[in-house]
């Protein structure tokens, strides 16, 4: 029997199962010791497991940021790999804790299916990447293409959406893992691999001639991806939430993991609350109050996340654009720390 | 001695918790209620849980609009514009079904051959038919998926450089793309002259066979037949003014499109099925026919029946008797097994309903449930045809 049966089955059962008692998670994932963290089968840069079989990326280290407040320690976080067609399941029924997949923030996710997205960690919008030698200049020209497209994402559902305002057509051809996507539309299976932009960028680098492909200029789409939680676990969703918005607000305050133990002496009284200097703010969210310290300290703050894993030094070479802080141009913005 | 007969004059009845019939029901009672209090349990539960997480339950979503395209649609037209999950659970109902009925017609005809020619006394054709039943059963069906999908089917030529047959068929890496019939009016005389020709046939059959009965005389069926089936068909067609155009696929910017396709995925969905499921159903054949005494044969033989006759007329009638039942499985399994398809891109009823729709709609105990119940009564479908026909060609004991 095939893993995602599994998933699926498992997941079908454990609701079916459940006791009707439901604990505190944020209890639970003390008591249990580690984040069970539900992530991509491998979007590079975003969550893909390393030489060493260790998983890293953008996407991963929001779990490492989480495990690092409730925990003190980045490592307590057990990853569990999940397609994006299992993804929501595994949430439901309680196989994960938190969802840090490259997931679309929509209003039937949020409402519907049992989900409460917590934040946005990347602001994205869906592109097209094709092949230079079809010469193409814009996605208005795509009329007739065959589309490689990832299922049970928002991606697919735009996708129809453009094609039909655009009164133009389309072939689809969809699976289910990205990197499927990505053998499929190298060999030629299909002209166009439509995604979101920063995934398009991921896939880019590893194809056999990058070089070859080209992303258009159209962006149809908001995709504002972040982590989520289950429905209903709200003191878990905030620290969840929190660890998020530290990362932020570390870049903000001007934090990174060098400059962090000098700053602890410093006479801005945000700062100081910030690394648990002064007041409770840890003891309010149920976790220790030097929680944002651990995330910096062991994380970095957003911007070293962000070049670490998918800025411009990376093979990803994505700018910041309106990923840069509000104050920078862009929208990236976390309430305040008090 | 006879319980409870008259004999012994007056019986006493036992009392009524020993009654063995009184008690069969009674726990049979006791089964049933502890049963449904159970499913009531679980159902109730399901449904707690379900409204305390937030998740919508109900059927209504097969009527909302799905939004997405499943790729492989062909019977009828699917527009992701109008298209609501219902739609979509029809086509990928249409397809397992179509992915089903090929692979096992397909699965059963290779299967027919290579058992018949693993029994072949020609040494080289045995061990190549031995070989064929060994590499293939012993490999997991979804690495042969994928390697006729992207080994084989993957290595096909690009769009630009398509590889044609008589201008007519063309084979890339989109698929293998053919001219489209296009019944114009008129055509129906062509499917009534089709069956004309069908009844006719077997009408000779029978004829024959009662001639050869009664008289030994033995009448040529199959070129008649053959004869019947090509040209009955084609006179109507020229009568008719031939009523059929064919819409022939057109070159544009990014490829072939139009007429009709067979798309990779689905070729390599049924290649691999039917290839695979066809070493063990030739397992089965020759399992089969070697359950025939060697008597039989030799009686044919002795009878002056050739080699083919033989087998045709002695031994496979006697041989589908022990055939029939394992092959029933086989064509289970090869019905379920086409829920591979996820692996490779297809677009049947696990990929497309329990995959997309289930993602999109997130209302997974419906939609599960909903693919389990087609499933089993695909299955129960099949077994009960199977059966059918194992009753009808049963040994008839007199």
């Amino acid at each position: 029997m095939r893993v995602r049966s599994v998933v699926i089955a498992a997941a079908t059962a454990t609701m079916a199962f459940a006791g009707s008692a439901q604990a505190n998670l944020l209890d639970d994932v003390k008591a249990k010791g580690f984040i069970q963290c539900g992530v991509s089968t491998g979007l590079a840069g975003f969550s893909a497991p390393n030489d060493q079989g260790k998983w890293e990326g953008f996407d991963v280290d929001v779990c490492r940021a989480v495990a690092a407040a409730v925990f003190g320690d980045a490592e307590k976080v057990k990853f569990t790999p999940l397609t994006t067609k299992e993804r929501f399941t595994a949430l439901q029924s309680g196989e994960i804790d938190v969802l840090s997949a490259n997931t679309t923030w929509t209003l039937t996710r949020d409402v519907n299916l049992g989900l409460e997205f917590i934040g946005v960690n990347y602001y994205d919008g869906q592109g097209f990447m094709i092949r230079k030698e079809l010469g193409i200049k814009s996605a208005k020209e795509l009329d007739g293409a065959s589309v490689c497209i990832q299922t049970g994402t928002t991606t697919e559902l735009n996708l129809a959406d453009y094609f039909r305002t655009n009164n133009m057509q389309f072939t689809s051809v969809v699976f289910e893992k990205a990197d499927e996507i990505r053998v499929a539309y190298d060999a030629g299976r299909c002209d166009v691999y439509t995604t979101d932009r920063s995934g398009l960028a991921a896939q880019r680098s590893l194809l056999k001639a990058p070089d070859e492909h080209m992303v258009l200029p159209e962006v149809i789409s908001k995709e504002p991806l972040g982590p989520s939680i289950r429905h209903g676990q709200s003191e878990w969703g905030d620290v969840v939430r929190w660890a998020l918005f530290a990362l932020v607000i570390g870049e903000e305050l001007g934090i990174t993991s060098d400059n962090l133990d000098s700053m602890k002496t410093s006479a801005n009284p945000e700062i100081r609350r910030f690394l648990g200097v002064e007041g409770e703010m840890g003891k309010q969210l149920g976790v220790p109050d030097d929680w944002a310290y651990n995330i910096i300290k062991q994380v970095g703050n957003y911007s070293e996340v962000y070049e670490r894993h998918v800025g411009v030094n990376t093979p990803l070479q994505l700018e910041r654009g309106i990923n840069a802080l509000w104050t920078a141009g862009g929208i990236m913005y976390a309430p305040p720390f008090r | 001695m006879a319980i409870g007969s008259d004999t012994q004059g007056t019986v006493r009845r036992p009392s009524i918790w020993n009654d063995p019939k009184t008690r069969a029901i009674l726990y049979q009672a006791i089964v049933v209620v502890i049963l449904t209090l159970f499913a009531a349990y679980f159902i109730n539960n399901t449904a707690e849980n379900l409204e305390r997480r937030g998740i919508a339950s109900g059927f209504s979503f097969l009527s909302a609009p799905a939004g997405f395209d499943v790729g492989m649609s062909p019977f009828l037209k699917y527009d992701p514009a109008t298209a609501t999950h219902g739609t979509v659970l029809i086509v990928g109902i249409l397809n397992t079904l179509l992915v089903a009925f090929t692979g096992i017609i397909l699965a059963t005809v290779v299967g027919f051959i290579v058992g018949i020619l693993r029994l072949s006394p020609n040494w080289l054709v045995s061990r190549l038919a031995y070989c064929y039943v060994e590499t293939l059963r012993n490999i997991p069906l979804l690495l042969q998926l994928l390697f006729w999908y992207v080994a084989v089917l993957g290595s096909l030529p690009s769009k630009r450089e398509s590889i044609s047959l008589f201008d007519t068929f063309f084979l890339n890496i989109e698929g293998l793309f053919g001219p489209l019939p296009l019944p114009q009016p008129g055509f129906w005389a062509i499917p009534v002259a089709v069956t004309l020709a069908v009844v006719l046939v077997f009408a000779v059959n029978r004829w024959a066979r009662r001639r050869q009965d009664a008289t030994g005389q033995q009448f040529p069926v199959f070129p008649v037949s053959a004869g019947l089936l090509i040209a009955l068909p084609l006179i109507t067609a020229a009568v008719a003014g031939f009523p059929l155009e064919f819409e022939h696929p057109q070159q544009n910017r990014f490829g072939l499109r139009g007429g009709m396709i067979i798309l990779p995925e689905f070729a390599a969905l049924v290649l691999g099925l039917s290839l695979y499921t066809g070493a063990f159903i030739a397992e089965i054949v020759r399992a089969g026919i070697q359950a025939i005494n060697r008597g039989q044969s030799e009686a044919a033989h002795a009878l002056g029946l050739r080699p083919g006759p033989t087998l045709r007329l002695v031994i496979i009638p006697q041989a589908l008797r022990v055939i029939v039942p394992p092959l029933t499985s086989q064509y289970l399994n090869l019905t379920k097994n086409s829920s591979l398809a996820v692996a490779i891109g297809g677009a049947e009823i696990v990929a497309v309903f329990a995959g997309t729709s289930l993602n999109q709609a997130g209302q997974a105990i419906e939609i599960i449930a909903i693919t389990m119940a087609f499933y089993l009564a695909v299955s129960l479908l099949i077994s009960m045809f199977m059966n059918w026909y194992n009753r009808r060609i049963a040994l008839v004991e007199r």
